[in-house]
Order: structure tokens, then sequence, then C-alpha cells
């Protein structure tokens, strides 16, 4: 009997070895004539125990890691084809707290099916969604949607259920459903797991949106610094076409919709809405102002739902499920779950998908580990590269939408990237200066121009030259880019600089005031 | 301007054909050029502006708002280097002061021996397990400077084999 061992195929596991490792596997058996099975699978998005190994046994998925090809023979001298005991070994997958203690929805299957495999994924509760939508009008998809409570997954957070409604109420010969899978927010990586690690499901939300919105043609902007996903998402395509899933006659419905992939080519600013269209009519990613809104006027005019991809692959389950299942999960007016992606100094990265209201350090130290260097955390930035920096009098907030917001900080696309107090926040604050200055598309003054000044209004202050002067006109400058500024690119670039200087003044070269709180 | 080869013209009349008439085909068509060129060389872009029906000046303006096409040939590999924020977080600043010293040279450029081009990068995505970098189609995780050392030695040393 072949034993099937899986050895995960998503871009992280990849990247510390997996694919030497799945051959040392291979190799390994062929010498002792044993048969086993190899799957690649999706990461369970325990990052740090990547090449993750399992094998499955009676008992159920035991694991392995991290698994370096080295340890293959080891592995094979312990039976670990039968669960044996190893000094990898971590015990049944399900087991491992890590996962155990998370809430797995969007990403129920990621990691556990084989991603390209249709039967794997219809044998995982795949295509219900669909199924329930095909046969409910329109207007009661809508309704499912809204019901959930689901918010926009890319950062903007606004009900999925409303944009719906906003285009099917649009009569329109042709609309779009535009997948955002620029993911161009560093520290983020769950649009990234989900479509490496189960393509189908985003196809399957895009098909459920197409009908819900009367679209028949869907695209996804898939960023291009991502060519595994690439690669998996054209063959899911391809496969999706083949099973009928979609074309001309969509499960046999009589309903059409099509999907092409698209690749951007660099550019962070196509990640938001308007410069994404742009760049998929074929122009420089230039932000349009609104109105108006993509839901009425967006792909080569046409009323367009864009979502995000982890938006999107939320939506099967709740149309499988009904709208209560998934808005049980939550807290306040943010409802269900979010994946929430633990990255930069930690002990523990990976993706951590848990109820909206989880705290910052239940995840920095119950999940993440604390620090991976093993010097005390000193900042935290939420919500990707326009998001601000948290000390540790933060870490107590509970991440829901409304919480972040009350601080002045954001959830956005749940990325979490956390510093040890090794950390330059003066140079960080540069950087968030740097980067603006580099992806701006260059239509706002303030953006455009307010950047290049800011990173050298910071330069003079750490320099000490003329600092109080330029102090005031940091501020000055990033009021103005808050203010002037046409998308949150140059109007939310000031939240990390400013939240670096307030936090942080020490690491500019500024002593705090007397009385005021300590903030080491 | 540097004149196509009669292969190189084909296979752009080739890809114009293919894609010319799907809506919006600009970047997928560049896409195509420069995955089968290496770069975009300055003699394609009248045989894409007059195919897709656009000016010179528009096809030019996409080129140089993109950071990922190139408009001029690239070493024989292509090393990105994350300096996004997780990346930084764990010591990626490191790798990119080592990168450009062994290659000699700065963010853009290509090594004397025109093996390696050195470009930045904001994030791969694979940042629970920085510092990561990109070579040429390959992610590279958990970076550290002898993993880098080990990867610069392959690219300069093996290049006939390679
Ligand atoms: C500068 C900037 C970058 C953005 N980048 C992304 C991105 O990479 N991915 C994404 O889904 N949304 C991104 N957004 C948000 C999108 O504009 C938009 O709100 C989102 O795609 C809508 O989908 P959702 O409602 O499902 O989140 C960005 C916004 C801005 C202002
Ligand atoms: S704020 Fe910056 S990126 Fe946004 S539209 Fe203005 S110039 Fe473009
Ligand atoms: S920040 Fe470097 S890979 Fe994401």
């Amino acid at each position: 009997m072949s034993t099937t061992v899986y050895v995960p195929c998503d871009t992280s596991a990849r990247s510390v070895g997996a694919d030497r490792v799945a051959a040392a596997i291979t190799a390994e058996a062929a010498r002792r004539g044993v048969a086993i099975t190899i799957v690649r699978n999706g990461s369970r998005g325990m990052a740090w125990l990547e090449p993750l190994v399992e094998v499955a046994t009676l008992a159920g998925r035991v694991a392995y890691g991290p698994v370096r090809a080295g340890d293959v023979a080891s592995l094979f001298d312990s039976d670990f084809l039968r669960g044996g005991s190893h000094p990898l070994a971590l015990g049944l997958t399900d087991r491992i707290p890590y996962l155990a203690r998370q809430e797995r929805l969007t990403f129920a299957r990621v990691g556990i099916t084989d991603p390209l495999n249709l039967d794997d994924y219809r044998a995982h509760g795949g295509l219900a969604g669909l199924r329930a939508a095909l046969g409910m009008a329109p207007t009661e998809i809508v309704a499912s949607v809204t019901d959930s409570g689901l918010r926009g997954r890319g950062g903007a957070a606004f009900p999925a259920g409303i944009k719906w409604r906003t285009v099917l109420d649009c009569a329109a010969p042709l609309k779009y459903v535009v997948c955002n899978a620029d993911e161009g927010d560093s520290g983020t990586f769950s649009d990234r797991m989900l479509m490496e690690g189960d393509p189908y499901c985003l196809i399957e939300g895009m098909v459920i949106a197409g009908l819900a919105v009367g679209a028949t043609q869907g695209y996804i902007y898939l960023r291009s610094e991502y060519p595994h996903a690439c690669t998996t998402l054209n063959l899911a395509i391809v496969q999706a076409r083949a099973a009928g899933l979609l074309g001309a006659n969509v499960l046999g419905s009589g309903r059409a919709f099509e999907l092409e992939l698209r690749l951007g080519a660099g550019a962070y600013i196509c990640g938001e809405e308007t410069a994404l269209l742009e760049s998929l009519e074929g122009r420089r990613g230039v932000v349009r102002a609104k109105p108006p809104l993509p839901a009425h006027a967006g792909l080569f005019g046409q009323p367009t739902v864009v979502n995000n991809v982890v938006t999107l692959a939320s939506v099967p389950l709740i149309l499988a499920r009904g709208a209560a299942h998934y808005r049980d999960y939550g807290m306040g007016r943010s409802r269900g779950t979010l994946a929430f992606q633990l990255a930069g100094n930690l002990r523990r990265p990976g993706l951590v998908e848990k109820a909206f209201g989880v705290t910052l350090r239940e995840l920095l130290y119950d999940y993440g580990g604390g620090s991976a260097s093993g010097r005390p955390l000193r900042a935290v930035q939420v919500g990707g590269p326009l998001g601000a920096y948290l000390p540790e009098q933060h870490f107590d907030t509970p991440l829901d939408y409304e919480s972040f917001a009350a601080i002045g900080a954001m959830v956005g696309h749940g990325g979490i990237v956390a510093f040890d107090d090794s950390v330059d926040m003066a140079a960080m604050a540069r950087y968030a200066m740097e980067f603006c200055a580099l992806e701006s598309c260059g239509k706002c003054t303030p953006c455009r121009i307010g950047s290049t000044r800011g990173v050298e209004v910071i330069d003079r202050i750490v320099a000490g030259t003329e600092r109080s002067r330029n102090l005031a006109l940091l501020d000055e400058l990033c009021d103005t880019m808050r203010h002037g500024s046409l998308c949150a690119m140059g109007g939310m670039t000031p939240e990390p600089v400013l939240s670096a200087l307030t936090h942080f003044p020490q690491d500019f070269g500024i002593t705090p005031p007397a009385g005021a709180r300590k903030l080491t | 301007m540097t004149a196509l080869s009669a292969e190189q013209t084909h296979a752009v009349a080739q890809i114009l054909e293919s894609h010319a008439h799907a809506p919006g085909a600009l970047l997928p068509v560049l896409h195509a050029v420069q995955a089968r060129l290496g770069w975009i060389p300055p003699s394609t872009v009248p045989l894409i502006a007059t195919a897709l029906n656009l000016s010179r000046a528009e096809v030019h303006g996409v080129l140089s708002f993109y950071p990922h096409f190139r408009t001029a040939p690239a070493g024989r590999h292509v090393l990105q280097i994350c300096r996004a924020e997780s990346c930084q977080a764990m010591g990626g600043a490191v790798l990119e002061a080592r990168a450009r010293a062994r290659l000699g040279v700065d963010w853009h450029q290509t090594s004397a021996d025109g093996a390696v081009t050195l470009e930045p990068v904001y994030c791969l995505g694979n940042c629970a397990c920085s510092p990561a970098l990109r070579l040429d189609d390959e992610i590279v995780g958990r970076v550290d400077a002898a993993r880098l050392d080990e990867l610069l030695d392959t690219l300069q040393g093996n290049e006939v084999s390679a």
C-alpha cells in the first residue's frame, strides 16, 4: 500500500527547500523500495516549521518539520511513514496548538488538499457554495453576502454586499468582476497562500460574484512578484474551464462566466482599485478621481466589482453554510474571521486565521512566540506600509476595524510586522517617506513632492539640523499630504511617520519632554 | 536604435498577432515580449504601438511607469533583494549592503562580468521567511550572509555550466 506524504508547494516552503525535500523523499523511497505518493499541498501556515512534511497515518496526518533534504534518510530510518518518533516529529498536525486554536473558515482547505485537484476540492466542501448560488436569485445571493457582514479584506473594509448591490442595480450590457490580487502590502501573504493553496476557492468566489451582479467576465490582477501563484492560477483556470466550472455554461446552469489572469508589473499603486483598472486597460497605473465609483463605471467604463482575494474566497463558505454561520464569528461591526499574517521579527511567523477580537498581544506572543532574536519587541506595524507603528502600550487592543481606527491605526489586510529593540524608528519613518516617493503615481503634488521633501526633513531632524524648525516642517508636510492627496498612498504615509515620531522620539534624537508619558 | 534580428521580429509579430485583439492588451504584450527577449528593445515600441493602435508616446509612458519592464538588457541573472519592512526587521539591510559590495554595483546595475543585475523589490510575500530574495523565478527565504554568498558564488562561478 502506498503511503501519502505531503510536501508543500507554497512559495514560503519552497523558499526554504521544500522542492529539495520532496526530491530527496522520492529518491530515498525508491532506494528503499517503499511505495509512497507525494502530494504537493499548500502551506498550513506555520512558516517557521517549513518545510513541513506530513504523513497520512491511520491516526491522522502526522507532521515533521522543519525538514531539510539531509534529514530525509533519518526520517525513513525512524519509520516516519508510520508516524515514527524523530527529533523533528511534531505529532498530529491538527493538534499543534498554533493550528488547533485557529478558526479556519476561509483557509479551511489550505494546506490540507492538493491545490489543483478538483476531486479533492469537491471532497472537502468545494463547489457547495456555487451550487447553492445557482439555485438563488441574484438579490438573494447579494442579501446573503450582506447579512454575513463580510467587509473588504483588501484594506478599506467596505461591506462587500453593498458593493455587489450597487453593481447588481446598474443596468449595463457588460459587467465585470475584478479580483485584486496585487497584495502589495509588505508583511502580507494571505492572498498568495490562498491562491497557491486553494485556487479553486477564489475561482468559485468569483463565479458566485458574477452570478450575483450579472457579470460574465472576470479578471484576476496578480502582482508579478508572485511567479508560483501565477503558474498555479493559470493551471487552475484551465482545469476549471475543462470541468465546466468556467465558460459558457457554468456547471450546466446555462449561465456564463469567463476568467482571465493578468499580471501587474511592479507598481505598488496598482493595488489601489482605480489604478488597477487603469492598468488592466493597458495604461499607466494612475489613480482615478471618484466619482464615478468602479461599481458604476469601472473597467472599460462598465459596472465592476473589485474585491480582494480573501474577500472573494470567503464567499463560497458563506453561500454554503449560510450568512449566520460566518457572522457568528467576530466582534462589533467586524464579522467573521481575518487571516492575520505574522511577520518580521517573530519566533513563530505564519498565518493565523482568527475571529476578529483577538488582541495583538495574543498574536505576537501566544502565536508568534515573541521575537525571533530573543530581544524585547519594541514596535509593531499593522496593516501594511501605510499602517501606524504601535508601541507595547497598544498591544492589548482587540483587532477589529473600529478598535484599531480608535487608536489611529488600521487592521487593513491583516499584516503584522514585529520589530525588536534594535530597530531604528527614525530609519523606518524615513523608509515610509522613501517608499511613498518611489511608489507615488504622480497625480498629486503633496504625495509626489511631499514625500521626497519628507525624506530630506527627517534626515535633517536626525542630523540635528535646526531640529525644531524641521519638526514643525514635518508636521506641516504630513498635514498637507493627509489633506491634499487623492488616495491613501499620500494620505496615509504620515501614519507610520508620525506614529514613529510620537512613540519613539528618542530615535530621532529628541528627548521626550519632562512629564511626558514614559515611552520605553 | 539596435535593430531586431529576424527571429526577434518574428517573435514580436507572433506575440502581437495573438494578443492584439484582447481588451487592454498592452501589459500582456509587454510581459510576453520581455519573457521572450529578456527586455523590451526600443525598436519594438513602434511595432507594438501600430499593432495596438496607440501612439509611441503612450507605449513609452507605460514602459516608464512600471518598474518590472526593462528598457535595457539585464545580466544573465536578476537578483532582487526585498527591502520592505518585514525583511528589514530580520536584517535585510545587511544583505543589501553585502550584495552591493560583492557585486560591486548599486541598485539597478549589472556586475562587470555580466552575471547579475541587482534590484530592490518591495515584498515578495515571503515575509514569514524573512529576509527574502528572488533569483530569477526562484524565491529564497531565511537568507543569511552565508546563504547569499553561496548563491552569488554559484552565479558568478558556474556561469558556463549554469
Ligand atoms: C495605495 C493603495 C494600495 C492598495 N493595495 C491593495 C492591494 O494590494 N490589494 C487589495 O486587495 N487592495 C488594495 N487596496 C485597496 C483597494 O483600493 C480596494 O479597496 C480593494 O481592492 C477593494 O476590495 P475589498 O473591498 O474586497 O477589500 C489598496 C489601496 C490603496 C489606496
Ligand atoms: S496620493 Fe499619491 S498615489 Fe494617490 S493619487 Fe495622489 S499621487 Fe497618486
Ligand atoms: S517584506 Fe520582504 S518578503 Fe515581504
